[in-house]
């Protein structure tokens, strides 16, 4: 693996070995005072944020960590980028400066993969050894691949197994990252995927999916094994996708009175940040079937699982 | 006549025997308390478990068994393709004041041995670390000696010793083959 720039990069042997690697790792460190491998130490990693995020950063950074990497964190706000540098220039500045891995979170669509071919590029051309990896923290409303193996691994957890699960993504899936990964590595690791949503928040292109589609809410939660709400990205929103918060939540809103329709097994996940009283009932989120703490813990065990498989072992030769 | 490709050294019975008197030697240098036996993975487990069992019939005394990854400690990581990574069982409890006794199937370099015990050390204050290999094979890149050996067999570097057991491999033996076959 050279890079992690999409959910359709991996194949289930290379999904079920990133996801049995962070079980390891999970495994290695339970019951630790010190929670520090010596596996990384040497490495530099960059994490790259041009959109805002506690969550998949402070994540990243301590997965980092945890594996004894130096850790440097460039936000846009904070940086040359202020000054009009483009990404570009910033990200073959630090790869020059020796960084290993470059974690990039930004708003366009794409822009992992535009940087992924610029390092490729220079590397083969100009400069040999600078061939930092590349991983995609999350590009516009395309792809959020760690996040999807995040909430793999909590379903796993959960289920036991995807294998034939039925699992239903609720809410905004238009402007869902979370939801394009979530599909593609679900379906690879054979989860049969079911999406309900209005149907203003449905990309175009859906019907080409390997899924399911509904409006009905509670029809779709009791055949449910699992099911994910997605937050509403009022962010990316111009323009009226839903007459008002209180519509959606009467809609498409998880109450307390539609989890009890879910079967006894099923979990709730939410890949946050939560607006509560709106996609999901504080209720419901304060549950014992909220697994988002879990999942929350489980994302520092994949990430590791990421840089180990993509930092640890020789450089493929290509 | 072409030499065979692979010559057995010890046969199953000769492994089952190996494992009991390793099993007394233990029991004679751990007494009174049983010890915590840790298997390296992979063959170190199967063994680990059988040296447990020969403990606890011959003293009885049953001695706890734990499995101990060593992969995220290798000092050759980044020169092999990205290893999986096995699993580690430890007591509850920890392993703070337990005399332990890593087992591995060969010694050679003493590099794993080198691993576990700074993988030990994240975990614990163990009161004292022995060593237990059925196989030492000699050619040592560390200062590092089995406290119990099944057996010495000298080897050339070309030569590779396979340790079979029947919980991974389907039968008891120790081979020796070129490394290039």
């Amino acid at each position: 693996m050279r890079h992690l720039l999409s959910a359709a990069d991996l194949d289930a042997p290379t999904a079920t070995a990133l996801l049995d690697t962070a079980d390891r790792l999970k495994q290695a460190l339970a019951g630790r005072e010190v929670h520090k491998l010596p596996t990384l130490r040497g490495r530099t990693i960059v994490t790259m944020f041009y959109e805002n995020s506690t969550r998949t950063r402070a994540s990243f950074e301590v997965a980092g960590k945890w594996m004894s990497a130096d850790v440097i964190n460039v936000s846009a706000a904070a940086s040359a980028v202020a000054k009009g540098e483009s990404l570009r220039d910033t990200a073959l500045t630090l790869a020059a400066m020796g960084a290993d891995c470059v974690i990039l979170r930004h708003p366009a669509s794409g822009a992992a993969h535009r940087l992924a071919d610029w390092i490729g590029t220079e590397s083969a051309t100009l400069r040999a050894g600078l061939a930092a990896h590349v991983v995609n923290a999350g590009d516009g409303t395309h792809e959020h691949p760690t996040q999807a193996l995040l909430d793999a691994a909590t379903l796993r957890d959960s289920l036991g197994t995807l294998a034939g699960r039925r699992v239903t993504i609720v809410g905004d899936i238009l402007h869902s990252r979370v939801a394009r990964s979530g599909v593609t590595l679900l379906t690879t690791l054979g989860a049969r995927v079911h999406l309900v949503a209005p149907p203003t928040l449905l990309p175009t292109g859906v019907r080409s999916w390997p899924v399911t589609v509904g409006h009905d809410l509670e029809a779709a939660l009791p055949e449910s094994d699992a099911v994910m709400m997605l937050r509403v990205q009022a962010e990316r929103m111009h323009g009226g996708f839903f007459p008002s918060a209180r519509e959606y939540a009467r809609d498409y809103g998880l109450s307390e009175a539609r989890a009890a329709l879910l079967p006894e097994h099923a979990p709730v996940l939410h890949p946050g940040p939560m607006l509560r009283g709106m996609e999901i009932s504080s209720a419901v989120a304060d549950s014992p079937r909220a697994v988002i703490t879990d999942q929350v813990r489980n994302g520092v065990h994949v990430r590791m699982a990421v840089l180990y498989h993509l930092l640890a072992g020789v450089e493929e030769v290509t | 006549m072409v030499p065979p490709a692979q010559r057995e050294l010890l046969d199953a019975a000769a492994v089952a025997r190996t494992i009991a008197r390793m099993a007394h030697q233990i029991i004679e240098r751990t007494a009174p308390a049983p010890p915590l036996l840790l298997g390296i993975p992979s063959r170190g487990v199967p063994l680990a478990h059988r040296l447990a069992a020969r403990i606890g019939e011959f003293s009885g005394t049953p001695a706890a068994v734990g499995t101990l990854d060593i992969t995220l400690y290798r000092d050759d990581l980044r020169r092999r393709p990205t290893r999986a990574l096995a699993e580690t069982t430890l007591p509850p409890d920890g392993i703070d004041d337990a005399l332990v006794v890593l087992v591995d199937d060969v010694l050679y370099s003493g590099r794993t041995v080198r691993a576990a015990l700074d993988a030990l050390r994240e975990y614990g204050r163990p009161r004292a670390v022995q060593l237990a290999v059925l196989v030492d094979r000699g050619h040592r890149e560390l200062p590092i000696r089995a406290d119990y050996v099944g057996k010495n067999l000298p080897t050339a570097r070309d030569e590779e010793i396979a340790v079979l057991l029947s919980e991974l491999d389907g039968t008891d033996g120790v081979v020796i083959r070129r490394a290039d076959d």
